[in-house]
């Protein structure tokens, strides 16, 4: 059953995730992995905030599917989840907005990122098969954990869909195999124990744990939690393959909204502004 | 759906009742709930850790809990014989401290200096805090800002008793919120935190050990029952929020098949309303918490608000061996509204002296409902798993007294 996690496999696969690292690593700079949830604050300014993202310089996007009860998710998320929902946000329409993204950029890899119960009730085979349809390369799904994933996995192979694992601090030796052995994409490294958007890892630990993890997987590495700023990003995307930045971009969105949670005429611009400068520290950051 | 030889097996080696139950928590927390089962299947079979909980169930809570003929109840419906298990009779006045002396005993062993838990009503939040006082342990409670306007005498308790009480205001502010954030905290301390559930939810091994320690309650009535009747009881009744006190009585009668065995949800303001906690008798399968389960929720999967005038009652899921359970059949659930629970509180107070919490009530009220239609000679058990001296606010607002 098991595939071996490497590069040169997914590459073969011809994949836009696996497309995209391997173009990453021959330009030998780091990317740029941005996260908003799906229709925060409301569709229209969702859709707009999305497919600026590639042209301010994401390298890779993540959709955010909000859910009622975000386990892992600090407090900017939570409200960002809450919104997406109050605005009538649902898994089926965060496949739509994919669908649309989709039409004007046929290039950038789309992850979708989110709790397993809405997947559960869509049904999984309904929605890797739909996920695909509508563009999506990945699926990061929090609470699934390998002990439980198969029902999930198997239909997202059988669909082409790439699984992507999640492993963390307390991910030890004897753990590590045990996530990596279904995982797909890239592996994303949670550079905390703790929930989004709350401490960040010092640049060494997350230079440390990317050693560690390039000697159990050959794919492409991601860090994300506590990623903040442009430094940071910068820092993430040395010493691994790309930095996610999530709830830094959920505030900047959070700050332009009127007193009735509407979005502001700046709001658009002052997201993907911070999303070009989150790129450039990337991109200033070569190895 | 097939019949297992025994519906005491459960669950297998991944933690799973049928479908229902496993392990959906984030990666974080993979290694602490592994490491929590392992300690526990160890502290099973060391006879130290056993006879360590019998002895503070013994001194510290006052077990056996009697199991009393209410003679009053009997003779107003004037059907089935009616024992209560007296389970509101324990130290902190519910069911909960059984579980957790279990698991701080178990968190010692483990070498965890620091306690979270999650509480609805309070008693669960009351029980740990009061664990943590008696072993020196520093304790912090999540309780949903709803929750803790309903129940202020058992924030104050917590309080008394030195545990840092943390009011959770996302979601709907309880008891599912309120797991949400204890969840949150232990991802945040893997090194020394322990989390002790409340209930026979969550990932497993949790539905499974505190089934386990809340299996003293229908041991002893097994026991006792022998003795005030020479026989095995022929119905137990018991309220369901999440399910612990419930799980905790019909776990050692589950292949006595002769017992028959009913779960009282909450209906709310009723079943048709969409305003109730019945995840079984409204709700559909799904995940949460760490488990699969009946859950109250929208086509979407989104997680719907749970509505209780019993807090420990409000949550939307339900424990997966009670999901598994019902399935097969093997355990009748039903539904009470708020207005039959409150009738049954008065019954309770006026007939027996005995003011009942809110939770309990609920299966009061079914006895109300089954009790007139059976023979004299039909033994009910219900239990009786908390005191309502917490609910006298709440109640007292329902009636339209002020205090």
């Amino acid at each position: 059953m098991s595939r071996p996690s490497t590069l040169s496999q997914a590459q073969g696969r011809g994949r836009r995730i696996a497309r995209r690292f391997a173009a990453l690593r021959r330009e030998g700079r780091g990317g740029l992995v941005t996260y908003l949830t799906a229709g925060d604050p409301d569709g229209e300014t969702s859709a707009a905030l999305f497919s600026g993202f590639a042209p301010a310089g994401a390298d890779l996007i993540e959709v955010g599917v909000p859910f009622s009860d975000p386990m892992a998710d600090g407090p900017i998320i939570q409200a960002g989840g809450q919104r997406a929902l109050k605005a009538g946000m649902t898994l089926r329409r965060a496949l739509s907005l994919v669908t649309e993204l989709r039409r004007g950029d046929g290039e950038t890899p789309i992850v979708l990122m989110g709790y397993y119960n809405p997947i559960y009730r869509y049904g999984g085979e309904n929605f890797c098969r739909d996920a695909v349809a509508a563009g999506v390369d990945g699926v990061i799904v929090v609470d699934l954990p390998p002990e439980e994933d198969r029902e999930l996995t198997e239909p997202a192979r059988a669909a082409g869909l790439d699984f992507v694992r999640l492993a963390t601090p307390t991910s030890d030796d004897e753990r590590l195999p045990v996530i990596l052995e279904r995982a797909e994409g890239f592996l994303y490294y949670v550079s905390i124990a703790g929930i989004t958007g709350t401490r960040s890892a010092e640049a060494e630990a997350i230079a440390a744990a990317a050693a560690r993890l390039r000697r159990f997987t050959a794919l492409p590495l991601a860090v994300g939690f506590g990623i903040k700023n442009p430094a940071q990003a910068a820092v993430a995307a040395r010493c691994a393959d790309a930095a996610v930045v999530g709830s830094a971009l959920v505030d900047t969105l959070a700050h332009h909204l009127d007193k009735d949670g509407k979005a502001k005429g700046s709001l658009v611009e002052a997201v993907l502004a911070e999303v070009r400068s989150l790129a450039e520290g990337v991109r200033g950051a070569r190895r | 759906m097939q019949v297992p030889n025994s519906f005491r097996v459960g669950p297998d080696e991944r933690g799973h009742f049928g479908i229902y139950g496993g392990r959906y928590v984030a990666e974080t927390l993979m290694p602490l709930i592994l490491a929590v089962e392992r300690a526990y299947r160890e502290a099973q079979s060391d006879p130290a850790f056993a006879a360590e909980l019998d002895y503070y169930l013994k001194y510290y809570v006052g077990r056996p809990s009697p199991l009393y003929f209410a003679e009053r109840l009997t003779r107003h419906f004037a059907g089935a014989k009616i024992y209560l298990k007296r389970d509101e009779l324990n130290h902190t006045g519910a069911h909960k401290i059984n579980n957790v002396l279990g698991q701080v005993l178990l968190a010692r062993r483990m070498g965890r200096r620091r306690i979270i838990a999650e509480t609805g009503a309070g008693q669960h939040g009351v029980a740990t805090a009061t664990a943590a006082a008696l072993f020196g342990l520093p304790c912090i409670v999540y309780m949903g800002v709803t929750d803790i306007e309903r129940q202020k005498p058992n924030v104050f308790r917590m309080k008394l008793l030195g545990a840092e009480v943390v009011p959770v205001s996302s979601g709907g502010a309880t008891l599912k919120d309120a797991i949400n954030e204890a969840l949150r905290d232990w991802v945040a301390h893997v090194e020394d935190t322990f989390y002790v559930l409340g209930t026979v939810a969550g990932p497993h091994p949790y539905p499974m050990m505190v089934r386990d320690f809340q299996s003293v309650i229908g041991r002893e009535v097994r026991e006792q029952m022998q003795e005030a009747e020479g026989r095995l009881p022929d119905t137990l009744v018991a309220c369901i929020g999440g399910g612990s006190n419930a799980m905790g009585l019909f776990h050692p009668f589950l292949d006595d098949l002769d017992v028959t065995m009913i779960g009282v949800e909450a209906a709310g303001l009723g079943l048709e309303t969409g305003l109730h906690a019945a995840s079984l008798n409204g709700g559909a399968p799904g995940v949460l918490h760490g488990n699969r389960t009946y859950l109250l929720q929208d086509e979407d999967g989104q997680v719907k608000e749970a509505h209780s005038i019993s807090a420990g009652l409000d949550y939307p899921g339900i424990g997966p061996e009670h999901a598994w359970l019902h399935d097969l059949g093997r355990v009748e659930y039903v539904a009470i509204t708020d207005k039959e629970a409150l009738e049954a509180f008065t019954l309770s107070t006026r007939l027996e002296g005995i003011i009942p919490a809110l939770e309990p009530a609920h299966a009061l009220a079914h006895v109300a409902k089954i009790a007139p239609r059976l023979r004299s000679d039909h033994l009910i058990v219900m239990n009786m798993c908390g005191r309502g001296d917490k609910d006298v606010f709440a109640v007292a607002e329902q009636l339209g007294v002020s205090l």
